[in-house]
């Protein structure tokens, strides 16, 4: 794009994902923070809903950031499938010309991103952890880590437009609701048919959220490498249960095949921002970190004191984790002999 | 049912080097794999032509080494590889790469279903498969389970992070399929050694898939990385608990009181 026809891009939207009429929670905390960075340039943060019966939601976006909220309410898009959304988004696009295009890295997002990507012919950064605005060139800068040991890549789409970025869940602060806020709703009539989409959804079944997830947990004992084997996650999960927390892993034991990928924490598992973290054999590699930095307390358990995570651990014990780990267990069993 | 699995083949370690002028990764020279969720694409395609019959194609975009994966997928028992390489290629970003290989893909021309892997384990975007779907213009369904074909039709079962979802689609179509769909075969030596001896592996460059400069490479690439750098994460400084470990234990257990955790 020449320079003139990047300048009539403007404005930040965010894509809202939303689950039986629920926004889902990445897409608050990408109003939030869209909302900082549309403020660094001086732009409405526009929300994009899509959906069937998704009336109840806007305010809430409002509340959250967006100034205006568009709305493509139809029952063909009752169920995400890929073109009906694509389509509804890249024709609103094409028509307002956003700068920048934020969405989620769920499931959902990472299948919907690179669609409309790869229609617009413009860039989208996947799986950012980091996001910001380079003021002098009016771009915005998104980062994740880098393939590699502690390498963060700042990436930019300089020459296209919107800039695309997926972010994920868990990395950005959920802001507070600002119930004072006003903006204004925008609804779009939709012109598709359901002949010329060519999925069909035949079933969704969603687990019931339990409010126990790994992402909610208030506590969390990440196990890594320095466990061992199965055992030390045994071990682990003893003294997870006596502070009530939940088992975590870095990526190596999820790949050596200790425990479910259902329980990784990083760039590549579940962010996290529990009020305690202890870390029981974890280097603290960016990957990792990338996950869990914004964690209250950091506590870290490793047996080399020039391990990465005492780099931004709080508190630390440099130890063999089978000595320690059994010595807290036992802690805490002489406090609280019921348990 | 003919069939094309795109594959990949990624840095063994992930301690590698990247070229601070362009961001890339440098991979000449560092022995590659075959991306392992890749695997598993070349495995359902097997899978399928166990009951569909058909032909199964490799197509790889990289360097000249990629022809190992190309190889090794050979050994599990596709049919044939395809290699683009051209130094035109080079510093693809995900965009790039779907244009070149979708230019592959209209050259092959002949195919029912494309088969990707959800992510490479280097680039990690999962956005090859479903950007080279649009660029087909091609009905996509991500993050495959199960697949089955009935004819004409294609149904998946989609891994979503809380459930899953049942998509059906007309062929022909793109699927990126789940580390957890099946577990890759791991093949004999004797067909590694056949695969190495006697089955071609086809090299085509930019002019033999007829594409615009401007679309390959870094050129063509809309996202850069400008900066990549050693990232040290600091929070303030740690505070180490000393001591033999029942003392260590006790000392935090009281700190965790203190501050409301226990
Ligand atoms: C694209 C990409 C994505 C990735 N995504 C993730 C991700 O999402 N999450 C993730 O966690 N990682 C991820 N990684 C991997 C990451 O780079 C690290 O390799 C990984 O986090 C290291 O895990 P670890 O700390 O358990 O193991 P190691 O790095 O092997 O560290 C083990 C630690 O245990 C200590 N130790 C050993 N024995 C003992 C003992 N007896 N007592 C106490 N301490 C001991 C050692 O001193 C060491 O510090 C990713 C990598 C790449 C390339
Ligand atoms: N250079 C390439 N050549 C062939 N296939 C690729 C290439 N890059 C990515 N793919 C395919 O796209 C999938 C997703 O890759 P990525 O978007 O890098 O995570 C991989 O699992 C491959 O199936």
């Amino acid at each position: 794009m020449s320079p003139d026809e990047l300048k009539e891009y403007k404005g930040l939207w965010v894509f809202i994902e939303q689950r039986n009429g629920n926004p889902v929670r990445v897409s608050l905390e990408l109003l939030g923070k869209g909302r900082t960075l549309a403020d660094q340039l001086d732009v409405d943060v526009t929300a994009i809903l899509v959906g069937e019966g998704v009336s109840g939601i806007p305010e809430e976006l409002i509340y959250y950031g967006a100034d205006r909220v568009i709305i493509a309410d139809d029952p063909i898009a009752r169920d995400y499938r890929t073109e009906v959304y694509a389509d509804i988004i890249v024709e609103q696009v094409l028509r307002e010309k956003p700068e920048i295009l934020l969405i989620g890295a769920t499931c959902i997002g990472r299948d919907l991103a690179p669609r409309i990507s790869a229609r617009l012919e413009t860039g989208c950064t996947a799986d950012c952890t980091e996001l910001h605005i380079d003021k002098e060139m009016r771009l915005i800068v998104a980062a994740k880590p880098f393939f590699g040991r502690n390498l963060m890549a700042d990436f930019i789409c300089p020459f296209r437009r919107p800039q695309m970025a997926t972010v994920r869940p868990g990395v950005m602060e959920l802001k507070a609701q600002d119930r004072k806020r006003k903006g204004k709703l925008i609804c779009v009539d939709l012109n598709l048919k359901e002949e010329d989409i060519r999925v069909t959804v035949l079933e969704t079944v969603r687990s019931a959220p339990d409010g126990t997830s790994l992402e909610e947990a208030d506590k969390v004992v990440v196990g890594g490498m320095g466990l061992g084997d199965v055992k030390g996650f045994e071990m682990l999960k003893e003294l997870a249960d006596l502070l009530r927390a939940k088992v975590g892993a870095t990526s190596l034991p999820v790949d050596a095949g200790w425990i479910s990928k259902d329980y990784q924490v990083g760039q590549t598992g579940k962010a996290i921002r529990p009020r305690l973290y202890i870390g029981c054999g974890v280097s603290g590699a960016i990957q990792h970190s990338a996950g869990m930095i914004h964690s209250e307390l950091i506590v870290a358990i490793n047996i080399n004191p020039k391990a990465d995570i005492f780099n931004f651990a709080d508190y630390g014990i440099i130890g063999d984790v089978n000595e320690i780990v059994p010595a807290l267990i036992k802690e805490l069993h002489e406090m609280n002999p019921k348990i | 049912m003919d069939m094309v699995v795109c594959i990949k083949q990624v840095p063994e370690t992930t301690d590698i080097g990247w070229d601070p002028q362009t961001g890339s990764l440098i991979r000449e020279g560092v022995p590659g794999i075959l991306n392992p969720n890749d695997k598993n694409a070349l495995e359902a395609a097997l899978d399928l032509r166990e009951k569909h019959g058909g032909l199964i194609t490799a197509l790889s975009m990289g360097p000249p080494q990629a022809e190992e994966a190309l190889r090794e997928a050979l050994s599990m028992g596709i049919d044939r590889g395809i290699l683009l390489s051209d130094s035109l290629f080079a510093g693809a970003d995900t965009l790039s790469t779907s244009y070149t290989l979708g230019l592959a893909l209209e050259k092959i021309a002949r195919f029912d279903l494309i088969l990707c892997g959800k992510e490479s384990s280097d680039g990690m975007t999962a956005q090859v498969g479903p950007q080279l779907a649009e660029l087909l213009n091609l009905p996509q369904l991500t993050c495959a389970i199960e697949i089955t074909v009935n004819r004409s039709a294609v149904k998946i079962k989609q891994k979503l992070e809380d459930g899953f979802r049942i998509l059906e689609t007309c062929l022909p179509a793109l699927i990126t399929v789940e580390r957890e769909i099946n577990r890759p075969r791991i093949p004999a030596m004797d067909s590694i050694i056949e695969a190495y001896r006697d089955k071609k592996v086809q090299v085509w460059a930019g002019a033999d898939i007829g594409c615009h400069t401007e679309h390959l490479g870094l050129k063509g690439s809309p996202t850069r990385s400008r900066k990549v750098y050693r990232k040290k994460v600091k929070r303030g400084e740690v505070t180490i608990l000393e001591g033999e470990p029942d003392e260590a234990a006790k000392e935090l257990i009281q700190i965790l009181k203190q501050k409301g955790l226990l």
